[in-house]
């Protein structure tokens, strides 16, 4: 390589590791809202913010689920199996929202720990199989030879 | 082997050959296509819990991973133009800027129409959608850049530099989803223990990536053939192609 | 018959799914007719230029 070639070579590498650490140090300082929802656990912390809204993701609580007489609101409870947090939501849940599925909703804690939500995100998993196949894993794991 | 690689570079030996891979990727591609989505569509069961509307994934993933590759192609390209000063390199980083973007918005759009049923909402600001965001920008700053300038040769090392830059961008998207929170789930395929999607619908998904990954061989070298000519205007075999129709 | 009604159905979903594949075939298909064009444009502007010159 001719010695303006390598010059070149190593002013693009330069400038790459110049920009990436840049990056590197931007996104570190943003960290905080780079972060999309916080667990519940964070929550029962205190690391979420109480003056603005916030979002939290978890799972809902198997036979958590209960429906107000209205047909709209609903009341769950969130965990990560660490801390879990009750919510309350009024509006038209997306339709993958059922028990034991990961959520995100966003809204406020109220007084009396209850995370009042005015939006709930279902958070689908990266597991894609026939419904055949997620039967005969569930029988599985009921059987308890998974795990 | 330094030799037939110069001979490579060189417009008119590109050109011959580009030729004729042109056809047999279009051709390989198209059919791979055609393949993936009636298997995507008709013969893959539909998922367990996201019924028939997880069949975009066979559009929307490999766009994504075509979103990335043909950025760190570009950028290569770029490199190696501007280092070199090889005009084949530049005209293959600029040529690949527009298809780049086509799969990046496609990404993006296929990912929204999907998102609304599962996920509840069309969009959000997170951490994978925003920097998938930010790389579609990249593109189209490369592609405005290098219009904006008159001489070409200018034009492609303004536009190198932009790209090269934009590159910390790829690895950000790729671990996006695995360091911060994000709504986006996290990958699937390229997981290193197993990957956790059923092989009958993993299968169309391979069979699709491979296909769009020729389509952008064929599409990238039928920009370049333009673009080389472009340039080349007035150079002798360019006009004595154009004379003999 | 039955069946192809279910498979444009796409399970309730067949706006977002139809929708993802007819935009990909769209785009995919622009890809390909552009740098035609472009070709054929720029062949007609240098036969248009050289026909110029020889006239000359």
């Amino acid at each position: 390589m001719t010695p303006t070639r390598k010059k070149r070579l190593i002013l693009i590498v330069a400038m790459v590791v110049g920009v990436g650490i840049a990056t590197a140090l931007a996104v570190t300082a943003f960290n905080d809202n780079l972060m999309f929802y916080f667990s519940p656990s964070e929550v029962a912390e205190g690391k979420a913010p109480v003056d603005h809204p916030f979002r939290v993701g978890g799972l809902v609580t198997n036979g958590s689920v209960k429906r107000q007489s209205d047909g709209l609101t609903v009341e769950f409870t969130l965990t990560d199996t660490r801390a879990t947090i009750p919510v309350r939501y009024t509006g038209i849940l997306p339709d993958l929202f059922r028990e034991g599925q990961g959520i995100i909703a966003r809204g406020r804690l109220n007084e009396a720990g209850v995370f009042v939500a005015d939006e709930v995100l279902a958070k689908h998993d990266e597991n894609y199989m026939p419904p055949e196949v997620a039967d005969s894993l569930k029988t599985a794991q009921q059987g308890g030879d998974v795990r | 082997m330094m030799r037939f690689l110069h001979k490579l570079a060189s417009p008119k030996t590109f050109y011959a050959l580009s030729g004729r891979i042109i056809p047999w990727a279009g051709v390989s591609a198209l059919l791979l296509i055609l393949v993936g989505a009636y298997w995507g569509l008709v013969e893959a069961p539909a998922d367990y819990q996201q019924g028939d509307s997880f069949r975009i994934i066979y559009v929307h993933v490999p766009a994504a991973w075509m979103s990335l590759f043909v950025y760190v192609v570009m950028a290569g390209a770029g490199a190696i133009g501007l280092i070199w000063r090889i005009k084949l390199a530049e005209i293959i980083a600029i040529s690949s800027a527009p298809i780049g973007a086509s799969f990046t918005f496609l990404a993006l759009v296929t990912g929204s129409l999907w998102g609304k049923p599962m996920w509840g909402t069309w969009w959000v600001w997170d951490a994978r959608l925003t920097s998938e965001l930010i790389l579609l920008f990249l593109y189209l700053g490369v592609m405005a850049l290098y219009g904006a300038v008159e001489d070409k040769r200018t034009a492609s090392r303004a536009a190198a530099i932009l790209a090269i830059v934009g590159v910390v961008n790829i690895p950000i998207i790729h671990y996006s989803v695995e360091w911060w929170n994000t709504l986006h789930q996290g990958p699937t395929v390229t997981k290193l223990d197993k990957p956790s999607i059923a092989p009958e619908m993993l299968w169309p998904l391979l069979i699709m990536a491979l296909g769009f990954k020729l389509y952008y061989v064929a599409t990238v070298l039928m920009r370049a053939r333009v673009e080389l000519l472009e340039r080349e205007r007035n150079s002798r075999w360019v006009q004595e192609m154009v004379e003999a129709g | 018959m039955n069946e192809l009604r279910d498979f444009f159905h796409m399970g309730g979903y067949a706006v977002y799914v139809w929708t993802s594949y007819g935009l990909a075939a769209a785009v995919l298909l622009a890809n390909v007719i552009h740098p035609l064009l472009q070709r054929r444009r720029l062949f007609a502007l240098l036969a248009r230029r050289r026909r110029r010159a020889a006239r000359n």
